[in-house]
């Protein structure tokens, strides 16, 4: 279990997808302008994480890894390097099959991620959970953790540079930097921050 | 289908339509690979290979393409195109190889990419394609470059295999995460800083 708590820890606060490894940055610069649509997002990417990376795991770990087809008399057979197209298939069919459903049981919820969810196939946190997941060697379990966690980090990381958006209207910024310049800055100030918890061991 | 010069695709590929700098999109590889000068140059031009390759594949196949399934079919035609990329990497290149490590398959999902094809390849012939993704990709290699030095020369004192500075301590801190970004944010500047002395008569 505790395994566990320091796995979830460590890919939400040292590890950061957004801030640590740079992960998903189109959409964090760009739908960070708002607190609700950065919430919205970050929920949205929360739940696809959590679905792709255990379900892309199974896949890695009875399909694709070297000798994994041995259940089906394959022995020597190693896909691994179709792991990459596997991985962004599945993550596009997951995408895809989440928004019917939502469309037809939770309506209220597909009106308020609304375009978020289509985007999130090419938002590349997303593939390098899978990606990281297959690296690292994780177990079915850790891959459970370790996508929640990767998704919460992200989304945690939009919400606060959303709200620093939302303060930064009101401020004078010299005249070249605003907008985007600045933008970048504070995201760097941030990084900064999350680099605080980079010497902790768990 | 409007035909687009030469002169005018190189302009907008390397300046007036800079995806890093004016369209913003792919810059997860951007900030994260651009520590050194040779890692920026060797993601740069893989990433513009993957570019015209890619973008003419599409284009060669336009006319047959069905409008509902093109998305999915763009990220297959990229990541086959990325897959042999990174196992041509592995088989000559190894040492870099290893060092840039998982942001080759991550050209997969460089939205750069899929956003020239969406916008451009697909509605236009072979060779503007493959034109389009050259100049896209070299504008794009052209920021990551000067990044790479720029944060190099900071961080470490050094260009490459050149030591410019004798008994340079470094910085760590255009070497690590935040440097990247507040680089990029000051080459903005500059850019907007250039633009708007352009335009004054």
């Amino acid at each position: 279990m505790e395994a566990y708590i320091n796995l979830f820890i460590k890919s939400v606060f040292i590890e950061n997808m957004a801030l640590s490894f740079f992960l998903g940055m189109c959409t964090f610069i760009a739908v960070s302008k708002k607190i609700e649509t950065a919430v919205g997002l970050g929920i949205a990417v929360v739940i696809v994480q959590t679905l792709t990376v255990p379900a892309n795991n199974l896949i890695y770990s009875f399909l694709l890894k070297e000798g994994a087809l041995s259940w089906a008399g394959l022995k020597d057979v190693d896909l691994s390097f179709i792991a990459l197209m596997a991985c962004i298939g599945v993550i596009a069919a997951i995408v895809q099959i989440l928004e019917m459903v939502l469309d037809k049981f939770f309506p209220a919820l597909y009106n308020a991620l609304g375009i978020f969810l289509p985007l999130i196939t090419v938002n590349c946190a997303i593939l390098a959970g899978s990606l990281f997941m297959i690296e690292r060697d994780y177990a079915f379990g850790e891959s459970v953790v370790y996508g929640v966690g990767s998704g919460f980090g992200w989304a945690l990381a939009i919400t606060a540079m959303a709200g620093v958006r939302e303060k930064l209207k009101y401020s004078d910024v010299p005249q070249g930097l605003r907008g985007l310049g600045i933008t970048f800055i504070t995201a760097g100030l941030m990084a900064m921050g999350f680099m605080a918890f980079s010497g902790i061991q768990l | 289908m409007t035909t687009v010069s030469h002169q005018e695709l190189a302009a907008r590929g390397l300046w007036h339509n800079n995806q890093a700098l004016v369209a913003l999109l792919g810059l997860c590889p951007l900030l994260a690979v651009s520590n050194s000068l040779l890692n920026g140059l060797t993601l740069g031009l893989a990433t513009t290979g993957v570019m015209v390759v890619s973008g003419s594949l599409i284009a060669a196949f336009r006319d047959r393409l069905i409008a509902s399934i093109r998305l999915p079919l763009f990220v297959l035609v990229i990541a086959v195109t990325v897959s042999s990329i990174d196992l041509l990497m592995q088989a000559f290149l190894f040492e870099l190889h290893q060092t840039l490590g998982l942001f080759i398959p991550l050209i997969v999902t460089n939205c750069a990419i899929l956003g020239r094809i969406e916008a451009f390849a697909c509605r236009h012939p072979v060779r503007e394609a493959g034109l389009d993704g050259l100049y896209t990709g070299l504008g794009f290699s052209g920021v990551l470059v000067a990044l790479g030095a720029g944060r190099e020369l900071l961080g470490q004192g050094t260009l490459g295999s050149l030591t410019l500075f004798d008994g340079y301590q470094g910085f760590q801190l255009a070497m690590q995460p935040p440097g990247a970004f507040i680089a990029l944010g000051l080459l903005i500047a500059v850019r907007n800083a250039v633009v708007s002395w352009l335009r004054k008569p």
